[in-house]
């Protein structure tokens, strides 16, 4: 079995194709993976940007309760710890919206009556947590072997108060920002699968956001596949 | 016999509606269900209002207590919403702790109060440092029938508008504070956000404000706050199918219409409304 596979990449965006004089900053943090780095769970990853680190772990297709099962799919469960304290309303919020973007995108329908288990432990919060979340969740769903109908990316928008958009801002970016959208993103159209919003923004502004998170997931993808290209040329 | 291919092919017996640009209740795809509400019927609450979406029902009520304001932020008040989905409205839920469901459309209707600022928390302390409003306010879904959420914001909403807080001032020589129930306002709402729900089917097509059955054959969810100026609250659409930018862009006119069409509601409402 091969041992952890470590691939870093520093990504920078071209900065954006000037449409006035507010151009995006298209500029994502410095981005790393690393997967099948515990022994226990069928699969694992641990996504890293920036300074933000959360651990992803999955169980699955496994045994299911008889009271979840469902005849005709597998049953998807997300658990979502926070770094301190006890989970609470606002992680069973984030682990309902992480778990209906997996059930998306995987094909439970080639496992019924089994349960797939995904469990995530936010390991640092440096800004865009919830994108980071979504990204290992992936890594760890594909490292776990899960059929996929497509891969799915997080990514974060942020506008200040002057409008001016900042991808994947850290901690104190997203405290000074107006708004902060999350989008999830799926890998063979960009449709949008998921999405959550914090603070006030018009509908222009929404579209520019949609359409700046859907370039930076174009680099977020091409990492996904150099990595797995490179974990699997090698065995 | 159509009950019986109902029961036996729910989403078929659906595709032959959606196919006329219909549904089996009778309405278009974009067409609401008749909203009623309902102000100011619990006498016990400072606030309260009941509304009825089609089926759907929720009840709202808000209590103001007194409470320290937070350390960090000495002149704010607290709004603490609590969504409570209890067995009588569905079959779905059990008694105990909150669900998931229910603690979801908490996190919601929180997330839309902050995001909205519906209610500046600076109008609700009455001394910094030391004395603010809390504002519980509970929302209780009667009937669930789809559409939990555009219910539940409507009625905070409502139920805001008609909350009256009396008029409090510290005195200074037992520092206490004196309450004069006589003296009453209203609360300041600056902003009217208004929720639009769309269920996505077939990962293609969208149809507005899904009753239960709805909801549960569909492949996704998508619900949009807006306000008066067109801003946009809240975008929650939590996973399911994927969705264009030229979709969105149907589904922002649409919560346009539903927010004119909520707004002159609650006005014919409140204007009929006799002053206490």
């Amino acid at each position: 079995m091969e041992g952890t596979m470590q691939t870093e990449t520093k990504i920078r965006a071209e900065s954006g194709i000037e449409s006035g004089p507010r151009g995006p900053s298209c500029s994502l943090r410095h981005f790393a993976c690393e997967q099948n780095l515990l022994s226990r769970p069928d699969g694992s990853a641990s996504f890293l940007q920036g300074d933000t680190s959360v651990l992803a772990g999955v169980y699955g297709p496994a045994e299911v309760k008889v009271s979840k099962e469902i005849f005709n799919k597998a049953t998807l469960e997300v658990t979502l710890r926070p770094k301190i304290g006890l989970p609470g309303v606002a992680e069973k919020s984030r682990e309902r919206l992480i778990r209906n973007t997996c059930e998306a995108v995987v094909l439970g329908a080639l496992h019924p009556r089994t349960s797939i288990t995904v469990v995530l432990q936010v390991v640092s919060d440096a800004g865009s947590l919830l994108a980071c979340c979504l990204n290992a969740a992936c890594m760890a769903l594909v490292d776990a072997g899960v059929p996929m109908r497509a891969l799915f990316c997080g990514v974060t928008c942020a506008l200040d108060s002057d409008g001016t958009l900042l991808l994947d801002p850290t901690a104190k970016q997203e405290k000074e920002a107006r708004a902060v959208l999350t989008f999830a993103l799926d890998s063979v159209e960009r449709k949008l699968l998921m999405s959550t919003t914090k603070g006030l923004y018009s509908d222009a502004e929404l579209q520019q956001c949609l359409a700046a998170a859907q370039a930076a997931s174009q680099h977020v993808f091409r990492f996904y596949r150099e990595s797995l290209q490179r974990r699997y040329s090698k065995s | 016999m159509a009950a019986g291919f109902k029961t036996v092919e729910p989403l078929e017996y659906y595709r032959r509606f959606l196919k006329e640009n219909c549904r089996p209740d009778g309405r278009e795809l974009g067409e609401f269900r008749t909203t009623t509400v309902n102000i100011g019927s619990i006498g016990t609450a400072d606030g309260s209002s009941l509304v009825k979406l089609g089926n759907t029902t929720v009840i709202c009520g808000i209590k103001a207590e007194f409470g320290a304001p937070p350390t960090d932020a000495p002149d704010k008040g607290y709004i603490v919403p609590n969504v409570d989905l209890s067995p009588l409205c569905s079959w779905r839920f059990r008694s105990g702790p909150p669900g998931e469901e229910a603690q979801v459309a908490s996190q919601f209707i929180a997330d839309v109060i902050e995001n909205s600022q519906v209610i500046q928390k600076e109008d609700l302390c009455i001394s910094p440092g030391k004395l603010a409003w809390v504002l519980y306010c509970d929302l209780i879904c009667l009937n669930h029938d789809g559409n939990i959420l555009d219910a539940c914001t409507f009625a905070l909403l409502a139920a805001l508008k008609n909350v009256q807080l009396p008029e409090v001032t510290i005195n200074e020589e037992t520092a206490l504070a004196e309450v004069n129930l006589k003296k009453k306002s209203y609360l300041n709402i600056r902003t009217h956000p208004v929720a639009t729900s769309f269920a996505v089917f077939d990962d293609t097509l969208l149809i507005v404000d899904p009753t239960e059955e709805e909801e549960n054959l569909a492949t996704g969810t998508l619900t949009v706050v807006m306000d008066e100026e067109g801003k946009l609250c809240c975008l929650h659409k939590p996973g399911g199918s994927g969705l264009t930018g030229a979709k969105l862009q149907d589904c922002m006119s649409r919560a346009v219409t539903r927010h004119k069409e909520v707004k002159k509601l609650m006005d014919e409402v409140f204007k009929s409304m006799k002053p206490k």
